[in-house]
């Protein structure tokens, strides 16, 4: 992977996963997630050339099903876990352009 | 090449399609695709994206994909896998949508289609599924309501290579790519239901003083009709030229910018972004194995694919003798393009065919409210019809009774045109009597059609007509002729 984890960076992620980070949080964060990528580099030691990409590390494919209906839960059970509700509709801020 | 600002101006578009499939559930989990349910109605685990629910793929989703895209002339890929696309939004209940990156379904294609007296050529990049996001209901105060009944549709999306050159040109692409998938029967194709949603890349190149100026790409996000497709890229091609004039800027690594389109003013709008927007940090989505979709596969999914609407028109307007209008209107529906094919392969003649589906069959359509397969008449008796008029049997006035006999009830239109006592006579007897009776009747024509060269052949004609009358247009006009000359005949010769 490119690029270290720096302080900048651990903000960048954290603002892609909507999270707000204080300074200390950020410190710490930063040290986790260097060892985290230090550890997985280890990796980078094996000789790849020649081998080719896996798509998936289980050998099985065409896991497929048919196209039938199957039950679907109930309005209520659906919305119980939201923070906030708006009749049968999940409750967000208001959400002003498309973000992606 | 178009003339803008006094400039040459060269528009390049590429279009995003994203067909909405025509399966009964949703891409990776059962619940049923409904339109119009009541919100958060259709949900389930998976769609929610509630931990520790596994995505299953659909076979029907893949299918139908494969289906899309060798029609588009693709090469199918044998090893496809699923791809996490990561961005926050409301609508968006994982926090990713499944979709695939680098190992697309199919790629490389080809679409070509009839424009402006010539043939257009749109080469196609890749074609891949993915799932759709759920929807924004806007209209609370102050805040926005969430529905994922359409999380997790099944959407195919087809990237085109930037081969378009004109509003026009990415319209009729448009208008056939969704004749095309609604013929499969890959789509739905409805278009007040968004299941066809387009985002066209836009830039032009200017040529100035021998040089040529390429303006940053603009992609105008989410057009779900093919009026606000043209209108946004006709209005693109000369603001792109005004702001090179004014500002300069062409296109760099970067400065991409999208755009939305305000259908009321009919013009593009800048979209608010944040410059990390289009992070999407792309990955394997270890939930679901990948793909393999063998020659086998394939070659049986060509095998059930039908005969391409633009081939098929072009078929139609030279076996059935149409005119390429109404060859059109006729493919456009399926079951009806299938039944003509159905009387012609039932030994019907297929240029009465093709008439009696142009006028009659259509007419009784139209008074019914529906298509002439709904008519449900069955290919042999439509082609029965069809002989008996190519055979002389009956004349076309007579079919149309017939016609309408045969929407009655269930005999054979032969049965019926002889019941309606409409079966052209062959009976000799029975003309040779009609003949006598005329010529009886007219002698002066008789004596016109014997003595007088200048007006025999008219008195024969009429005489021919007496007959015909009295047999209430029964008669074998053929016959009819033969017993005429032979009684002229004889009076000659006596």
């Amino acid at each position: 992977m490119a690029g270290e984890i720096d302080a900048e960076r651990v903000r960048q992620i954290a603002r892609l996963a909507r999270l707000r980070l204080s300074d200390d949080e950020v410190m710490l964060f930063t040290g986790q997630l260097g060892a985290l990528v230090e550890y997985v580099r280890q990796l980078d030691a094996v000789p790849t050339d020649g081998v080719e990409p896996l798509a998936h590390p289980v050998p099985v494919a065409n896991v497929l099903r048919d196209d039938r209906p199957t039950p679907t839960l109930d309005t209520e059970v659906a919305l119980r876990n939201a923070p906030q509700r708006e009749g049968p509709l999940f409750r967000v801020p208001r959400v002003l352009d498309q973000g992606a | 090449m178009v003339q803008v600002c006094g400039l040459d101006v060269e528009p390049i578009i590429g279009l995003e399609i994203h067909v909405q499939l025509a399966t009964r559930t949703k891409m990776f989990c059962g619940c049923p695709l409904e339109f119009g349910a009541r919100p958060n109605s259709r949900v389930c685990p998976v769609c929610l994206g509630l931990p520790g629910a596994l995505p299953v793929i659909n076979r029907q989703a893949v299918e139908l994909g494969v289906q899309a895209a060798l029609a588009l002339n693709c090469s199918i890929a044998e090893l496809t896998k699923w791809d996490r696309k990561s961005y926050y939004y409301p609508d968006l209940p994982k926090n990713y949508q499944i979709s695939q990156y680098d190992l697309p379904l199919a790629f490389d294609g080809l679409f070509e289609f009839p424009i402006d007296d010539r043939i257009a050529r749109i080469r196609i990049l890749r074609a891949h599924l993915e799932e759709d996001a759920g929807k924004n209901v806007h209209d609370l105060p102050g805040c926005s309501g969430i529905d994922l009944n359409r999380a997790g549709t099944p959407l195919l999306e087809i990237v085109t290579q930037p081969d378009l050159r004109s509003a026009d040109e990415a319209r009729e692409f448009a208008v056939q790519l969704q004749r095309l998938v609604h013929y499969l029967g890959v789509s739905h194709a409805d278009m007040q239901k968004g299941h066809l949603r387009f985002e066209p890349n836009i830039n032009v190149r200017i040529h100035r003083d021998g040089q040529v100026f390429v303006t940053p790409i603009v992609e105008v996000k989410n057009l779900n009709s093919f009026r606000s497709l043209h209108g946004a890229i006709a209005y693109e091609i000369p603001r792109q030229v005004e702001e090179w004039l004014a500002t300069g800027v062409t296109a760099a690594t970067g400065n991409k910018r999208n755009r939305g389109w305000d259908d009321t003013r009919e013009v593009t709008v800048p979209q608010r972004e944040k410059e990390e927007a289009h992070d999407y940090r792309y990955f394997p989505d270890p939930d679901l194995v990948p793909l393999t979709v063998q020659a086998a596969w394939v070659a049986e999914l060509r095998e059930r694919q039908p005969e391409l609407p633009l081939c098929r028109t072009e078929r139609f307007i030279s076996e059935y003798s149409l005119p390429p209008r109404d060859a059109h209107a006729l493919v456009e529906d399926r079951a009806t393009a299938d039944l003509l094919d159905h009387a012609a392969e039932a030994g019907g003649d297929k240029v009465v065919l093709g008439k009696h589906f142009l006028s009659l069959w259509a007419r009784f359509a139209n008074e019914r409210g529906t298509t002439i397969a709904g008519l449900r008449i069955s290919p042999g008796r439509l082609a029965e019809l069809a002989n008996l008029v190519a055979t002389g049997r009956i004349n076309a006035t007579a079919a149309a009774q017939v016609a309408e006999a045969m929407l009655a009830n269930h005999d054979a239109p032969t049965v019926l045109a002889e019941e309606l006592g409409l079966m052209q006579s062959r009976d000799t007897d029975r003309i040779a009597a009609w003949v006598t009776e005329a010529l009886a009747a007219n002698a002066a024509a008789v004596q016109d059609a014997l003595a007088n060269p200048k007006k025999a052949r008219a008195a024969r004609g009429f005489l021919t007509g007496q007959v015909m009358k009295l047999s209430g247009g029964r008669a074998d006009p053929k016959i009819v002729g033969e017993l005429i000359d032979r009684a002229l005949a004889e009076r000659a010769g006596a």
